[in-house]
């Protein structure tokens, strides 16, 4: 494990999927070092990662985990609970992840979870430092809005985490990976970022995006 | 620079997920009637030169696509030309050998017309259904694949799995003709399901239900890479969108839209996406994934993906949601007629910027298909 400087430019990325190599191919072209798991061995993942985000490595989730202070988690929801509880002690987590009944299945304590599921999350890695974000925008949106700061039209992104120092970190995340970074509170704000939340899938600037999560936290 | 893919060669299909559909003053369809129209859909496609007609899977209040094998069998008996298949076979959870004995029996109905397009689906409904466990999505497409390729390829088949018993030296009948039933392999943007179909040696269907069609550009490299990397011969590539055409521009856009906003809505709330806009509908007409106007818009936008990504078929979901029977065979008179022609004009011509890659021509789509 390591810690996140605002100088690190290091990115540790669990899940190599759509979302995962999106995330990595952002990642490496605002200068990060990225690594890159999947669920089986890091051959399985090679080619893959070598044309969707080339320059990333293809590595084990334990190599991934060492890598890094911010580990973004892009699993489907269904198999977060497969990683040790541990795994992430002390690691910033990037809760990327969003529950669906039509990919997921039915999960009781996830469909339910009143204050959001990355709150389940960190109960799930009680030692990391959860912060929801990279969830709300579809992956491709994330890829045709992504635009160095300053760039008329660029869109915002949200962190939600109860660990300040960590939102921080992921608001300079977010902004490196071309968006404007919108802090939107506490872990259990994550809520609003969530499907059927009122920012879910649309892309928006950042005055709209803090207008509609704090319209959302006051009618809460 | 012309496309590497003869135009006279590219499948043109249509696929269709039977939508319940409204008649002309807006009461609803029985679905038996929307089962019969949807063959005489069929039937006019053969007619206007359409290369394929593939129906999709699903057990939804909305659609009637539930058992489209036997749809495709009565479809088969009143054509002479026309490929008959699916767009997907939620092949997850069906069993591979009963897919065979129905395909390999379309197959021999239809003189050799069979085709299947086989994915996980992305609507799940048919897990709970059939008693399958949504954890076990990847594990049951893997397998089934397996099964079904074993099956489609070298019989006898001695194999055993998870999800079904063991087979030992099975036989199934009717046997089939070498390469036949052309089987592919549809992806919606996951890079695993990509690296799958390469691993396999099937020919890859993208499905392209929203956004801009060049964001599948790194999927396709991602595939031809993957076809060398596991030693296979380059295999055709094809594409599924949505579409409506009409005489004019805005004449498709006014049928179209409020049956489009319609489904939109449904899934907005069924499964928590944004709300549909007519700025967003009008975004996927311009640049995204609708192929949706006159004969000429269509073309052109068809003719421009077909080079952009090198593609060997495009399939095209005409008409979205309960649009009545009557719009929908006037969109595919229109669409056999005008649309295709000049599609395959424009791709004789040369390019105007170079293509962002090229697909191998191939002659015989179900040889290469399904390959030993
Ligand atoms: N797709 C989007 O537009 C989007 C946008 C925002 C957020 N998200 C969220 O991001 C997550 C991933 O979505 P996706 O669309 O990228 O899914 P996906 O394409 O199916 O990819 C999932 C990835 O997770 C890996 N994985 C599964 N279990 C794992 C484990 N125990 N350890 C390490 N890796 C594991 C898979 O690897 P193997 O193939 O090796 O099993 C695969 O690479 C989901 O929670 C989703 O809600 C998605």
């Amino acid at each position: 494990m390591s810690s996140s400087s605002p100088t690190d430019r290091r990115l540790g990325i669990v899940g190599a999927g759509k979302m995962g190599t999106t995330v990595a191919r952002a990642a490496m072209s605002a200068g990060y070092d990225v690594a890159v798991s999947g669920s089986g061995p890091p051959e399985r993942i090679a080619l893959i990662v070598d044309v969707l985000a080339p320059g990333a490595r293809a590595v084990t989730t334990d190599e991934v985990v060492g890598s890094a202070g911010i580990i973004v988690l892009a699993v489907p929801m269904h198999r977060f609970r497969e990683l040790p509880r541990d795994i992430f002690a002390g690691n910033i987590l990037v809760d990327a992840m969003n529950y669906w009944e039509d990919i997921d299945g039915v999960d009781k304590e996830l469909a339910t979870a009143p204050l959001g599921t990355s709150v389940v999350v960190q109960q799930r890695f009680s030692s990391a430092r959860v912060v929801k974000s990279l969830n709300h925008l579809g992956y491709y949106d994330f890829e045709e809005s992504r635009r160095p700061a300053g760039l008329a039209g660029r869109i915002a992104i949200a962190a939600a985490g109860d660990d300040r120092a960590a939102v921080a970190a992921v608001l300079q995340l977010i902004d490196r990976l071309g968006f404007d970074a919108v802090d939107a509170g506490r872990l259990e704000a994550g809520l609003a970022l969530q499907p059927d939340g009122p920012v879910f899938g649309v892309r928006h600037a950042a005055g709209e995006l803090s207008e509609l999560l704090w319209a959302e936290a006051s009618s809460a | 620079m012309v496309n590497a893919v003869n135009p006279q060669d590219i499948e043109f299909g249509l696929d269709t997920f039977v939508y319940a559909s409204v008649d002309g003053s807006g009461r609803a369809v029985d679905g038996d009637v929307v089962i019969r129209n949807t063959i005489e859909e069929a039937v006019l496609a053969d007619t206007v030169g359409i290369d394929s007609f593939n129906i999709a899977e699903h057990y939804r209040p909305e659609m009637m696509d539930s058992a489209g094998h036997v749809m495709l069998a009565a479809i088969a008996g009143r054509t002479e030309r026309i490929r008959l298949g699916t767009a997907v076979t939620v092949l997850s959870t069906q069993d591979p050998v009963r897919v065979y004995t129905n395909f390999a029996t379309l197959d021999a109905v239809s003189n050799g017309r069979a085709q299947l397009i086989v994915g996980r689906g992305s609507l799940t409904e048919s897990f709970p259904l059939f008693g399958f466990d949504l954890a076990d999505y990847e594990e049951l497409f893997e397998e089934k694949l397996d099964l079904l390729t074993r099956l489609l390829r070298d019989q006898p088949v001695t194999w055993s799995g998870t999800f079904r018993p063991p087979l030992t030296n099975q036989y199934l009948s009717p046997p089939l003709p070498e390469g036949h039933v052309p089987t592919w392999v549809g992806v919606g943007g996951s890079p695993q399901s990509v690296i799958r179909a390469a691993r396999y040696g099937l020919p890859l269907m993208l499905a392209v239900i929203g956004g801009p069609a060049r964001r599948f550009a790194p999927l396709v490299d991602l595939y031809k890479r993957a076809l060398v990397a596991y030693g296979h011969a380059p295999l055709p590539i094809g594409m599924h969108s949505h579409g409506f055409v009409a005489r004019t521009d805005e004449e498709a856009v006014a049928i179209q839209w409020p049956y489009w906003a319609e489904v939109f809505e449904g899934a907005a709330a069924e499964r928590g996406w944004a709300r549909p806009t007519m700025e967003r509908f009008q975004a996927e007409i311009a640049d995204g994934s609708l192929y949706l106007g006159s004969p000429e818009t269509v073309a052109n936008k068809i003719a421009a993906v077909i080079r952009q990504l090198g593609l060997s078929r495009f399939d095209w979901a005409y008409a979205t949601g309960r649009v009545p029977h009557e719009q929908r065979m006037a969109t595919i008179e229109l669409y056999g007629r005008e649309v295709i022609p000049r599609v395959r004009a424009l791709l004789a011509e040369p390019s105007p910027e170079p293509a962002f890659s090229s697909a191998p021509a191939t002659a015989n789509l179900g040889a290469a298909s399904v390959q030993q």
